[in-house]
């Protein structure tokens, strides 16, 4: 007995101490964190960039492999690696987050929603980036709003952006002028919205009428795309800036998840179940809206880069087929149509071996003639001055100058280390309500109690403004 | 493998315990642990020192992003507090207990028994055909298995053309009915083990008190209940216990055939704890949920161990 008292307590001590043995090494891989010398000129050196590869799209593989050949020329000695990470939305952030965390397996450039940059500059994992872009003199460029998207509430910069987007109505004319329907359609509130897709579903059987992201597969294009794009447009929002509080039991949410509802179950939506395949989104893009199957979709700017000769599925005659408009507001008040906007970030993670050869290879992606080309092929709404006014730009797509201009509508989702977590309940709410598993009041709730758990009770509040 | 009659087995053997009874001097009895030692630390390394790292990420507000990640900070039973008063953890349990009472306690179990009674009956060649058939099932692998699983139950699947065949209506199972289609799912899967187990202990069930049995009169349906089965009785206990751990911690299968959906329709607890840990990015949480559900295990497995013991009693 007096064996097996010793043995435990041997057994107890020996966990304890791989315990703090543990913590201990995490302890110290954090703390140490690498200068940023930027002013070091880097030698050669391995770098890794991570990016999301989701479906059949090559336009940032493409860029990345001519950026790769130009850096690989212009520093002898130096290579770089390409990741992909071959993962749908919500599984990309979380590979990117587990390789972030460790010195042997975080990439040296990563690229970056900026709806989770706040949450993952909280979690420690990125660089600041200021000592860089002091001496960058293309900084200048970028529009302020640009800069301000991967600024963190501690003031530094944590990201280049690449572009930003927009988002509104798609709409296939010819589907249009089959169900007896103007070229040039003006939704002035949802109800018009509502009304239009349901005449497509009574006289052009075996269209979907209307496509709005929703659910937990297609993750923050649901959120955004869908959800947002909704709430935006009523008399509530997210997160109340003036008390600095997130908004809870608002009316605007309750009628958002309402027309969600309304669209599944009237059946001017695609099924519930073909909304929660996570290859929706390309579907869309590389299927349904170039053969014919959709009617209107909302979604992105970028959306047009499916269609051209770089894209998934080349379709020239896009340009001629659909037709862009601006999602409306609830009533068409306020100023009658809304518009999110999102973008990605190229960022440094904290823990990368080669930050300041990182650094000169986002030098390398963000020159001019580089920047101009992904925001031409990737179809961008571009962030930079010089590519802004670069004629091959402006004249790229036909749709680019439309949303431009609903950069002037334009929300951004509230950049709050919090908002990722907010936004999984935005979804599981959205998915409650399609599969008729909540009424839109009960997932509303359930979206009330969670966001309080995340946040806390003080830090919510009924105004919207 | 037989757990029916072996008395010496059935009682904690005292002379497990060298301990108590003089034996070798200490000194020698270290030495004789001493080759123990790299085993009892590569346990402790690799088997202990995860479960205890679980433990102690329960009580964290540990996370993937955010600042649970850099600055992970004891939060006490907040994970648990938010577990409970989570709608969406009581649906996880309430569909956890149906998904193990369909498809373990009442699909696998009363389905291998009852094959395990006819095959006992049948001709070489049948239960050769049989036994192959329900084996396969059970060494496909997990996701190939879902895979096939999701073809049949799936809209314009097998299931429905055959119900059509025969004049019935069809209706989208993976949709409509999903914690049905896993449950059926997985004792189609699943089968085969409790068939295996009952298969060995009634051929350990003598043929002459069957037989005697049957010349008191007691035939068929009463033979079955009054004889043939407290004489497996050990063995029919020690079956649940196993397939209801087992299927109490199914993940691919149900990840695999419908992710949790639709909605959250048959989000069991594994599922649950998965997306809240690594789709949401909440570990702290997650592992909370895996303690939770390791004590509903521990439930089950006291219920059954109590009814080992009072049959050894």
């Amino acid at each position: 007995m007096v064996m097996r008292k010793r043995f435990k307590a041997a057994g107890a001590l020996a966990v304890s101490a791989l315990l703090l043995g543990v913590s201990a090494c995490s302890q110290g891989s954090t703390t140490k964190e690498p200068d940023a010398g930027g002013s070091q000129s880097a030698g050669p050196a391995n770098i890794k960039i991570a990016y999301q590869q989701w479906g059949p799209g090559t336009v940032m593989k493409n860029f990345l492999t001519g950026a790769k050949a130009e850096y690989e020329a212009a520093n002898p000695g130096s290579t770089v690696e390409i990741v992909p990470i071959v993962a749908s939305e919500n599984d990309y952030y979380t590979k990117l987050q587990l390789m972030m965390r460790s010195p042997n397996t975080a990439p040296d450039i990563v690229y970056e929603d900026t709806f989770l940059i706040n949450s993952d500059i909280t979690a420690g994992y990125l660089k600041p980036l200021d000592d860089y872009i002091k001496d960058w003199a293309d900084w200048s460029q970028f529009e302020e709003t640009a800069k301000g998207a991967a600024k963190a509430q501690d003031g530094k910069t944590y990201g280049v952006p690449d572009g930003t987007d927009t988002r509104a109505l798609w709409y296939n004319k010819e589907i249009f002028a089959k169900a007896g329907l103007p070229a040039d359609w003006q939704p002035k509130t949802w109800e018009d919205v509502l009304t239009t897709a349901r005449t497509i579903k009574q006289k052009v059987p075996g269209v979907i009428p209307l496509n709005v992201y929703s659910g937990k597969p297609m993750g923050e294009a649901s959120a955004m795309q869908g959800f947002e794009m909704l709430l935006y447009g009523t008399k509530d929002t997210l997160y109340n800036f003036d008390q600095s509080k997130w908004v809870v039991g608002s009316q605007g949410f309750k009628d958002s998840l309402n027309f969600i509802k309304t669209v599944f179950t009237e059946g001017v939506a695609p099924q519930p179940k073909q909304s929660l395949d996570p290859n929706w989104g390309n579907k869309v893009g590389s299927d349904l809206l170039p053969n014919g199957k959709l009617a209107i979709a909302l979604d992105g700017s970028w959306l047009y880069n499916n269609w051209q000769k770089t894209g998934a599925k080349p379709w020239p005659q896009w340009t001629e087929v659909l037709g862009q408009t601006a999602m409306p507001t609830q009533d068409g008040s306020g100023k009658g149509k809304v518009s999110l906007s999102g973008g990605w970030t190229w960022a440094i993670p904290a823990k990368s071996k080669n930050p300041d050869a990182a650094w000169n290879f986002i030098k390398t992606l963000q020159t001019q003639k580089n920047a101009t080309k992904y925001a031409t092929d990737g179809a961008q709404i571009a962030v930079r001055k010089d590519v802004a006014s670069d004629a091959g730009y402006k004249s790229s797509a036909k749709s680019t100058q439309f949303f431009t201009d609903l950069v002037a509508v334009t929300v951004y989702r509230p950049a709050l280390p919090e908002y990722p977590k907010v936004s999984n309940e935005i979804i599981t709410a959205m998915e409650a309500v399609m599969t008729g598993q909540s009424s839109p009041d009960e997932a509303a709730k359930n979206y009330d109690e969670a966001v309080e758990s995340i946040v806390g009770k003080d830090k919510t509040t009924t105004e919207s403004q | 493998m037989t757990t029916t009659v072996a008395p010496s087995a059935a009682a904690p053997a005292p002379s497990g315990e060298p301990t108590g009874r003089g034996g070798p001097p200490r000194g020698a009895k270290l030495v004789r642990m001493l080759p123990l030692t790299p085993a009892i630390g590569l346990m402790l390394v690799f088997l202990a020192g995860p479960i205890i790292y679980c433990v102690y990420a329960a009580f964290t507000n540990m996370a993937l992003t955010g600042t649970g990640a850099n600055a992970v900070k004891f939060v006490g039973l907040d994970n648990f507090r938010k577990a409970f008063e989570s709608s969406a953890f009581t649906n996880a349990i309430w569909l956890t207990l149906v998904f193990t009472l369909i498809s373990a306690i009442i699909g696998q179990n009363t389905l291998g028994l009852g094959l395990a009674l006819l095959m006992r009956r049948s001709t070489k060649l049948v239960r050769n055909f049989v036994g192959t058939a329900v084996i396969g099932a059970w060494v496909l692998p997990e996701v190939v298995a879902a895979y096939l699983l999701s073809a049949f139950f799936n809209d314009d699947g097998t299931l429905n053309v055959m119900l059509h065949w025969v004049g019935l209506p069809g209706q989208d199972w993976l949709y409509a009915a999903p914690i049905i289609a896993v449950s059926l799912a997985n004792i189609w899967r699943g089968t085969a083990f409790s068939m295996l187990v009952y298969s060995a202990a009634l051929s350990e069930v003598p043929k002459e008190i069957e037989e005697s049995a049957e010349m008191d009169g007691a035939a068929g349906a009463r033979r079955l209940v009054f004889v043939t089965l407290p004489m497996i009785s050990r063995a029919i206990l020690t079956n649940l216990m196993l397939i209801t751990l087992q299927t109490l911690s199914v993940f691919g299968l149900i990840y695999a055939m419908t992710r949790g959906g639709p909605g959250t329709k048959s989000q069991t607890l594994p599922l649950y704890m998965y997306e809240q840990a690594f789709s949401f990015s909440q570990i702290g949480y997650g592992t909370a949920i895996a303690l939770v559900m390791l004590a509903i295990g521990a439930v089950f497995s006291l219920i059954y161990l109590r009814g080992l013991n009072s049959e050894a009693a």
